[in-house]
């Protein structure tokens, strides 16, 4: 039961809502037949408020458009769209059990009950639940109702899937779990999928391409490596990993520091910039033999590495991660070493 | 010794506060079976006093349940989608809108029926039927249906319901049907036997509205307090009670059943 999705392409489309607050800029997003696209951002980014058009379920002020394939849906209610969509809360009907949740949407689409049936179980074993059907929904754990919700919501083939933090309600440790399970599931379904969360590393571990959003824009669309490692600029450097965001004078080949320097391989300028330097590419050398020093303010050990602040390298205390092996102590005097490569230069403007 | 005291103070005011509720209601009914009021229970009990009451009112006893349910299937009908619309809706308008509604229980009874009796009087045949009395039941019992309905859809956030039955195709009907009146029945069967005690009880609008022949169970009740024997009343008032009691007790086993989460699956 793989690629029933379509490609999808929203043009120009932003939301205001009748208060007058601007909830989405118009935005343009284009996601290729059976995709995963992960709009990421913190609460009030417009995340929730794209899918909701995607969706059906706002209208996008005049000029924005959504296409299905080639057929412009913008104009076209939620139940004539054929999406399927998990809710935050998972909206499961708690007057009907778990398998008339599932069929509930072939129901309605004049599915005859042999074949509903057939399809409903086809369903309840993928996703694991099987024993489940004749259940309550109330009398489903938190990670249950999720699998019934993803169920029902991919039962029906739809042409684009829509997943609006399907994670978030769970406890940590489940959350993993799922998250590995759902991405298995999307990639075996091969459904266009738009999946809103909040949660970098779910967003990087579920998406073929991560949307950044931020204040009602789009901050920057791209592979997850291509978010982490070339991030567009300081918002999507931070929210997306942890980030050391270093202004310093740069003079064409080498940052220049209070603790020394450091060479840039990529976009070198000559004058102030912002180097963006991730926490696991800085390495911990002999001072003597390293071109930028630092003093050890604090060693954290995390298990499988340990997070050394440093200070007086750069202007502010840098963060590196480093090989849990290598013994530290408070006020060690160390050399830093970072791959010219791994140094990333941001425009300075963007905060 | 001290706390003894207080304890049988409070029984004693307690058990005197309960006797003089207690005592009219017994007193009445006792009434309606004495064979003479003025002699007292030493003349004897009898049931005649039920049966004239029954020969002479039957026919309001049985209209009075005719206008009970016809007004609730009214304010099943409007009430529910009213309901339905005003929460998905939202807003500031919907709150206006609810406020409307309302407004009827803020005006007195008598206000309403002779605002109906100046808009609506001229048609005759309209005025005549019973159907005038039931819309002024309607006016006055609507807003109970509209915000036990309303606080139910308040509690199961049900517009996350309706988004999701449509996310699955079904249709604004389809919804209303399959996911919304199945969640919100609690509220309904609550909205229900409000609507219905109070239709059978409702006196002062139905009092100005009334035709000598489309007396209700309570105006024959005045009527009779007010031209017949004290003892053929307080029968009345008998036979009331009797038909008002299982419709409590109704209530009460709906609201045991509401509170059994097996009763909401089907």
């Amino acid at each position: 039961m793989s690629g029933h999705g379509v490609a999808l392409r929203v043009i120009d489309c932003g939301k205001t809502f009748a208060d007058g607050t601007r909830a989405l800029a118009p935005v343009a997003l284009e996601v290729g037949r059976g995709e995963t696209a992960v709009l990421l951002g913190p609460s009030g980014c417009g995340k929730t408020t794209l899918l909701r058009i995607i969706a059906g379920l706002e209208t996008p002020d005049p000029g924005g458009r959504v296409l299905f394939g080639d057929t412009d849906v913008t104009g076209v209610p939620i139940e004539r769209r054929n999406v399927g969509m998990v809710f935050q809360s998972y909206a499961l009907f708690p007057n009907m059990n778990v398998a008339d949740n599932i069929g509930y949407g072939l129901k309605i689409r004049g599915v005859g009950e042999a074949e509903r049936k057939t399809r409903v179980a086809a369903l309840v074993a993928l996703t694991g639940i099987e024993g489940l059907e004749r259940r309550r929904v109330d009398q489903l754990s938190g990670g249950q109702r999720q699998r019934v919700a993803l169920a029902r919501a991919v039962v029906v083939q739809p042409s684009v899937l829509l997943l609006d933090e399907p994670l978030t309600a769970l406890d940590a440790a489940l959350r993993e779990r799922l998250r590995g399970e759902l991405n298995r599931l999307l990639r075996k379904l091969g459904i266009t999928t738009i999946y809103v969360t909040h949660d970098q590393a779910e967003a990087m571990a579920l998406g073929d391409r991560i949307v950044v959003m931020r204040k009602g824009e789009i901050a920057q669309i791209g592979t997850p490596r291509a978010v982490y490692f070339a991030p567009a600029n300081k918002f999507v450097a931070e929210f997306v990993g942890a980030a050391n965001l270093i202004e310093a004078a740069c003079n064409g080949a080498t940052l220049v520091l209070p603790g020394g320097t450091l060479p840039v391989a990529n976009g070198a300028i000559h004058g102030q910039a912002i180097a963006m330097i991730r926490p696991e590419a800085i390495a911990i050398v002999p001072a003597e033999s390293a071109s930028l020093v630092g003093l050890v303010d604090s060693v954290s050990f995390l298990g499988d590495r340990q997070r050394v602040l440093i200070s007086a390298a750069a202007a502010k205390v840098m963060t590196a991660d480093v090989p849990n092996a290598i013994a530290l102590a408070v006020g060690d005097r160390v050399g830093l070493a970072v791959e010219p490569a791994a140094i990333r230069l941001l425009p300075g403007d963007a905060t | 010794m001290r706390a003894r005291a207080i304890f049988a103070a409070q029984l004693t005011f307690t058990l005197l506060v309960a006797a003089f509720l207690i005592v009219p209601a017994v007193q009445s009914m006792l009434a309606g079976v004495t064979a003479n009021y003025f002699r007292g229970i030493r003349s004897g009990l009898t049931l005649q006093w039920v049966q004239q009451v029954w020969q002479l009112y039957a026919d309001t006893i049985l209209r009075s349940f005719v206008i009970a349910l016809a007004t609730l299937g009214v304010t099943l009908v409007v009430g529910v989608p009213a309901a339905y619309g005003l929460h998905l809706r939202g807003g500031r308008l919907s709150r206006v809108v609810e406020e409307i509604i309302t407004l009827p229980l803020a005006i007195p009874g008598l206000a309403i029926a002779l605002a109906l009796l100046l808009t609506y009087g001229g048609l005759s045949s309209f005025r005549r039927s019973w159907l005038f009395i039931m819309v002024g039941h309607v006016v006055f019992t609507l807003p109970f249906m509209v915000r036990s309905v309303l606080a139910i859809f308040a509690a199961t956030d049900v517009k996350t319901l309706d988004e999701s039955a449509a996310s699955l195709g079904a249709s604004p009907l389809r919804r209303f049907r399959d996911v919304i009146v199945p969640n919100a029945r609690p509220g309904i069967l609550a909205g229900s036997l409000m609507v219905v005690t109070l239709s059978l009880g409702e006196f002062n609008l139905t009092w100005m509205l009334h035709t000598p022949l489309t007396k209700t169970l309570p105006v024959g009740l005045a009527d009779s307090y007010a031209s017949m024997r004290l003892e053929i009343a307080s029968a009345y008032t008998l036979v009331f009670f009797v038909m008002i009691v299982p419709l409590l007790v109704a209530m009460q086993i709906f609201a045991g059943y509401r509170n059994d989460p097996a009763g909401r699956h089907q």
